[in-house]
């Protein structure tokens, strides 16, 4: 009988170390909260830098692991230390015992009501990437009516002492540049301001990404942070920022603002965390062994993480991670 | 404009308000710009809702002008907000408000900067006791007193005689609030509503009848702001913060602006007239200006007081054609006469604003 490894959580990290569980021999048991597979990514339209269409990737991934067993809609009620294992009861009563887990509990969004002077949830030209992604999948979002002016924040709730959040979430500049660019492609006319701190595309072709959003797609990128969004009398909203390479303030009246809302820990984790007294770091992600050489591996025995619960992270880090995971739990099991 | 959205935040931002006995210090240039408004928030306090509002004459400024122009050091802002401490303390008070906005956010910054920095307030206690032989307890609550009205706004609603509202189309008069700097831009956690979406005066105005409007410029400082009134060479950049601010509301037509800041009914108000002056232009109905309250003007109105007796006239926007609106009564023959009749002279008329 194949030995069971349970992964807590259902994203693509989950999903492809399951994958790769599955084919060194194990039998991965997915358990996620929510009622699909897929996690954000799922939610995603399309993904930088060739614009892959993402619910392709996860269906594919999810068409190969259809040997693995999954339970949607459950939660880990709690999770206790064995002798040489742990005791992990779900929310559905049924009891599994397992010498590996695998934490792949992803991130949260961060929530852009709490960033008030932009206006999200109070000024009706306001939304989020990931609403933005929604119309581009769905087509259906009254926000977006022919703009003839748009605006992306970056960094909302990232790098940002005030929200409580200091790390970069990593790929908000690449998913700016990139939506922005969808948008002019529905909308040519339409003028694109993208308002950035600094711009960090550090990943394959993301820094052409960029000058081709410039070049071809003539989307003005502005360095200085949004400090205040009002409401205008037309129902657009007026931005108030500060051009930080030409030293001036300048405001500017658009009929759609998006706010790259970044990544912060998952609420879950931290919870699951505290079930096996795993080390939570001061960021709220998990606290991996070590940052450097055993990322994947937690300070509890047969613990083990992947994903962007330790941390934010790009999908091919994601899925990197995930393997070098399963890789890990196989190591460990073999003993 | 999502009005949920602003509830969800309203309620994040309430503060606790005590009930009753309070150490009440007025402003120090309140007096002077609009007088009858701390008279008649005592009154309104005392007479109308029952409270304990105790004063105290040696009560002194708080510095706060003088902090915020740079002309002061802090541990001597901090010693004089010590002394006000002292007197509370000695009049056996623990809940402190005051009339100011500036010296709300004084008071504010001097507590959190000695609940941070713990050596600091050790050292303004020796300062204190060496220059005034004077100890004190630090306030249990410090309000504004527009906190204390907003508390007592539902009750003032019921006791009102008249609604915000237009006496001959039963429309809701529509207000645009601006709350002081000092008051929520500091902490916002200390203001009811917080900083961005403040609700102090929004919740005023709902109550008594009236329909809060929104402008872009909402937030923008009225114009005062302490050193780009008093320091800077000449008034044309308070003038024009002003200006800024009513050139972003004029669209909206606002019927009445509430202000709960020393400053800024007075810039609000008197910079119209510079404006009518200067450029012939004018933001209210009819070649008038727009008329700008206190908070405890308006509950004054509410409450069915004479406006001559609360000091509308010291106005330079006409308020008649507001209190016609509402239906309030009022003598026009008796607005330049002060206690006993006496004929307090008529100012002369702008040119290019209708006033009466």
């Amino acid at each position: 009988m194949k030995e069971t490894v349970v992964i807590i959580g259902g994203g693509i990290a989950a999903i492809e170390a399951a994958r790769q569980l599955l084919s060194l021999g194990y039998s991965p048991l997915i358990v996620e909260r929510s009622n699909s597979l897929g996690g954000h990514v799922a939610q995603w339209h399309r993904l930088f830098p060739d614009m892959t269409p993402a619910q392709d990737l996860v269906r594919q991934m999810i068409s190969s692991i259809s040997q693995a067993e999954i339970c949607l809609g459950t939660e880990v009620a709690s999770l206790n230390r064995l002798k040489d294992g742990y005791s992990v009861v779900l929310s559905n009563g049924r009891n599994v015992v397992c010498r590996a887990v695998l934490i792949a509990t992803g991130f949260d969004l961060f929530d852009a009501r709490k960033k008030e002077e932009y206006g999200y949830g109070i000024y009706n030209q306001v939304m989020t990437n990931r609403d933005l992604e929604q119309w581009f999948n769905t087509g259906n979002d009254p926000r977006v009516r022919n703009p003839k002016s748009i605006g992306f924040v970056h960094c909302v709730g990232s790098r940002d002492l005030k929200a409580g959040n200091s790390q970069c979430s990593k790929v908000c500049c690449v998913t700016a540049i990139k939506q922005a660019i969808e948008m002019k492609e529905r909308f040519p006319a339409a003028q694109i301001y993208c308002f950035y701190m600094d711009l960090r595309l550090f990943g394959k072709k993301y820094e052409d990404f960029y000058i081709n959003a410039q070049k071809d797609f003539d989307i003005h990128f502005i360095r200085g942070r949004v400090s205040q969004v009002d409401e205008t009398i037309d129902g657009g909203v007026v931005v108030k920022a500060e051009d930080t390479l030409s030293g001036k303030p300048l405001k500017v009246s658009l009929d759609l603002l998006v706010l790259m809302s970044g990544m912060v820990c998952n609420a879950g984790s931290a919870s699951i965390a505290g079930m096996i007294r795993a080390d939570v770091d001061t960021d709220g992600f998990l606290r991996s062994k070590d940052n450097v050489y055993n990322i994947v591996e937690s300070n509890r025995p047969g613990i083990f993480f992947a994903g962007a619960c330790t941390g934010t992270k790009t999908v091919p880090e994601t899925i990197s991670e995930a393997r070098s995971a399963a890789l890990s739990i196989h190591n460990y099991l073999k003993g | 404009m999502i009005y949920q959205g602003k509830q969800k935040i309203w309620a994040d931002y309430q503060k606790e308000i005590p009930d009753d006995h309070w150490y009440y210090v007025r402003s120090c240039i309140r007096q002077n710009f609009f007088p009858g408004s701390e008279k008649m928030f005592t009154k309104i306090t005392r007479d109308d809702l029952g409270l304990d509002m105790h004063e105290n004459a040696h009560h002194t400024t708080c510095g706060g002008i003088a902090y915020h122009c740079d002309t002061i050091p802090q541990e001597t802002v901090m010693t004089i907000v010590a002394r006000q401490f002292a007197l509370m303390t000695e009049a056996g008070y623990e809940n402190y408000c005051c009339s100011c906005i500036t010296s709300f956010g004084n008071y504010i910054e001097t507590l959190e900067s000695w609940h941070e920095f713990p050596e600091l307030e050790a050292r303004i206690r020796e300062h204190l006791w060496k220059s005034c032989k004077r100890e004190f307890n630090k306030p249990k609550y410090i309000a504004h007193t527009s906190d204390v009205i907003y508390k007592h706004r539902n009750e003032i609603a019921e006791k009102a005689k008249f609604r915000l509202v237009d006496k001959n189309t039963g429309e809701p008069l529509r207000g645009v609030e601006h709350i002081g700097c000092h008051y929520n831009k500091m902490f916002p956690s200390k203001g009811v509503g917080g900083a961005e979406y403040p609700y102090v005066l929004c919740g005023m105005i709902e109550s008594w009848g009236g329909q809060v409007i929104d402008y872009p410029e909402r937030r923008h400082c009225c114009g005062y702001g302490f050193r780009q009134y008093h320091i800077k060479a000449n008034r044309g950049y308070s003038f024009a913060n002003t200006h800024k601010k009513f050139e972003s509301m004029e669209p909206y037509h606002p019927d009445f602006i509430l202000t709960n800041c020393p400053g800024c009914p007075y810039f609000l108000d008197r910079w119209q007239y510079v404006t009518a002056e200067t450029e012939g232009k004018t933001y209210g109905r009819n070649g008038c200006g727009i008329p700008v309250f206190t908070y405890e003007e308006l509950a004054s109105l509410v409450l069915g007081y004479d406006p001559w007796d609360i000091g509308l006239q010291m106005h330079q926007v006409a308020v008649e054609p507001f209190l016609d609106r509402i239906g309030i009564e009022y003598d026009p023959g008796a607005k330049y006469l002060g206690v006993n009749k006496k004929d307090l002279g008529r100012p002369s008329l702008p040119e290019h604003m209708v006033c009466f």
